[in-house]
């Protein structure tokens, strides 16, 4: 499109101008991961570029098991995060009740905080001496409660359920106010019980977004830091932790660049099929329906979202979705 | 509507606020609570005190209040001069090169953060550039991390801009950098605001590289919550969080305002 409307400047100049701002990203981020890549494969008494520090930190235990916790922990966040965004949407977008919209904008502010925060909340909730054990304790008299999970793999989880539903709940909603509500009228109206409408109608139409969702929620749950740094669980340890604990706790430049590089791929390979799941969702979109323009008229430029950024006027709504986040954490 | 008994839309309600409220609701609202709290051995926060809040304005909290809003103020106005320039550079670009820029400028998503913190550690620890021990190595930690957000906004406004304003004004005669500055840029404007609030927020809160790379005398907000937290002064670290959620949540009213005013003209 642009490439074909005739420009004031020719291509060359354009060219020219992207150069800037290509150069200063290029050295804030792409030279010093670049040396990151050749620190990973520098031994730490100098010496030519070899793989044995890849061989000495991929055979070491804590990295094996940092690599399986966090994966572990992403799936099942990302699960969790799925499963109870998908109903609490559901709920929002078609059993509405008075509030909805503000509960819809309250998840909004709720992405503006960072996800340790969650950590801390839950430490006043179910930490040992937190509000449910505290209820315990007053019903049964028990000199403690029963719950105490928070420095376990499962404390990490629920934070992160916490923290990432709303991810997930925002490429829904929008993707919910598409759906056409005749057509529920209409299967209603012919017997479909609303589990089978849910299931034939509206779910096909929001697959899109569940899956853009779920995915950018993988990549989050596998850079997540603050919530497991906050838990100050010594046995929960994922492999942006144990970055940290390798180059800042140990001094261990060269195998902390090793977990980085391997974490980097793992993130890196997922972010990729995100935004391709993205492109294809706008695409598909535009393809199969007319999409009316929702815009929220309160903030019509709440392009907060992973929206394929190359994509056209009027399918801005249902590819939004909040990828805001990732960074931070 | 999709349930049409009234009983079970009620017993679908009630299962909705089973789970929304304490899984959301509750935790901002406890962290809230607990900075009144002398303790919290029961159900409920007991000895309510104002000791943690006149505790902070005595410590160093002002002073990481004040260097995190300054990070985040650095942050965002170089995220957004980059974002800004780099999405409307992308405009006169072909398809392919387009391409190659927004994956370039989104990269930083996907890379962790604190890899983001360890890349220029190591970058910057050593010459040509030596900038270690600096507040200024977390003020670019804080833009790479915030940069893919503002040129994504950017991109997605200008996308939607009607390009009958600025055709018009060349057709006009207008010079580009005059369409620029008079055509294009005012309309941007709310879509620039609201990236801008985006960014300081996201910079307000940035732990992961921050901890990697912060020198003793520049330690932004997040940071002593973390200290507070780690040395078990939990109520502290709670009425800290309240200080940042507030400056946070004041300057996006701030930027709505603007907002609301641009939007006007």
């Amino acid at each position: 499109m642009p490439e074909r409307d005739p420009r004031t400047h020719p291509r060359r100049t354009a060219a020219l101008w992207a150069l800037p701002p290509v150069a200063a990203l290029g050295l804030v981020f792409l030279y010093p991961l670049a040396l990151v890549a050749v620190q990973s494969v520098t031994p730490e008494n100098g010496g030519p570029a070899s793989t044995a520090p890849y061989a000495a930190v991929l055979a070491t235990a804590s990295f094996r098991d940092a690599l399986t916790t966090t994966v572990l922990l992403a799936a099942g966040a990302t699960l969790g995060a799925l499963l109870l965004g998908l109903a609490l949407s559901l709920v929002i977008a078609f059993v509405p009740f008075p509030g909805g919209r503000a509960l819809a904008r309250f998840i909004d502010i709720f992405l503006a905080f960072p996800s340790f925060l969650i950590t801390l909340a839950l430490l006043f909730l179910y930490g040992t001496a937190g509000i449910a054990n505290g209820l315990w304790t007053d019903v049964t008299g028990a000199a403690h409660g029963p719950l105490d999970f928070l420095h376990t793999p499962w404390g990490v989880l629920l934070a992160e359920v916490t923290y990432f539903t709303p991810f997930v709940m925002r490429p829904l909603l929008a993707a919910f106010s598409q759906v056409d509500t005749g057509q529920l009228e209409v299967a209603a109206s012919l017997g479909a019980r609303p589990w089978r409408i849910v299931r034939t109608v509206i779910l096909p139409e929001a697959l899109p977004s569940l899956a853009a969702g779920g995915a950018l929620v993988l990549v989050l749950g596998l850079n997540e830091f603050g919530i497991v740094l906050f838990t100050g669980a010594k046995n929960v340890v994922t492999l942006p932790v144990l970055v940290y604990s390798k180059a800042i706790l140990d001094g261990d430049y060269t195998g902390a660049c090793v977990v980085a590089v391997v974490n980097i791929a793992l993130s890196a390979a997922l972010y990729a099929l995100y935004r391709t799941v993205m492109s294809r969702t706008a695409a598909g979109i535009g393809a199969s329906r007319t999409a009316r323009p929702r815009t929220d008229p309160a903030h019509p430029d709440r392009a907060t979202g992973g929206g394929s950024p190359t994509e056209r006027p009027r399918k801005d709504t249902p590819t939004r979705t909040g990828a805001a986040h990732h960074a931070r954490a | 509507m999709l349930v049409h008994s009234a009983s079970a839309r009620r017993a679908l309600r009630a299962a909705f606020f089973l789970l929304f409220l304490p899984v959301f609701a509750l935790p901002l609202l406890v962290i809230a609570a607990a900075s009144f709290a002398g303790g919290w051995s029961g159900a409920l926060p007991s000895h309510l005190t104002l000791t943690h809040y006149q505790d902070l304005a005595r410590g160093s909290t002002v002073t990481a209040l004040l260097t995190s809003v300054l990070t985040a103020l650095a942050a965002s106005a170089a995220a957004l001069t980059a974002g800004t320039w780099a999405a409307l550079a992308a405009q006169g670009l072909g398809r392919r090169a387009r391409r190659l820029l927004d994956a370039l400028f989104l990269l930083p998503v996907a890379v962790p953060s604190v890899v983001v913190g360890l890349s220029l550690l190591v970058a910057f620890s050593r010459p040509p550039f030596l900038l270690n021990g600096t507040p200024q190595i977390v003020i670019i930690a804080h833009t790479v991390l915030v940069t893919a957000f503002a040129y994504q906004s950017v991109t997605a406004a200008l996308s939607r801009l009607d390009p009958a304003y600025e055709q018009s004004a060349a057709g006009l005669g207008a010079r580009p950098a005059y369409v620029l500055w008079r055509v294009r840029m005012p309309l941007l404007l709310p879509s620039l605001t609201a990236a801008a609030g985006l960014c300081f927020a996201l910079s307000m809160g940035e732990l992961s590289a921050t901890m990697m790379l912060y020198p003793p005398d520049w330690m932004p907000l997040p940071v002593q919550i973390f200290a507070a937290t780690d040395r078990g002064a939990l109520f502290t670290g709670a009425a800290l969080a309240v200080a940042l959620m507030a400056t946070t949540l004041l300057v996006l009213a701030g930027v709505a305002r603007i907002r609301t005013r641009a939007g006007y003209r």
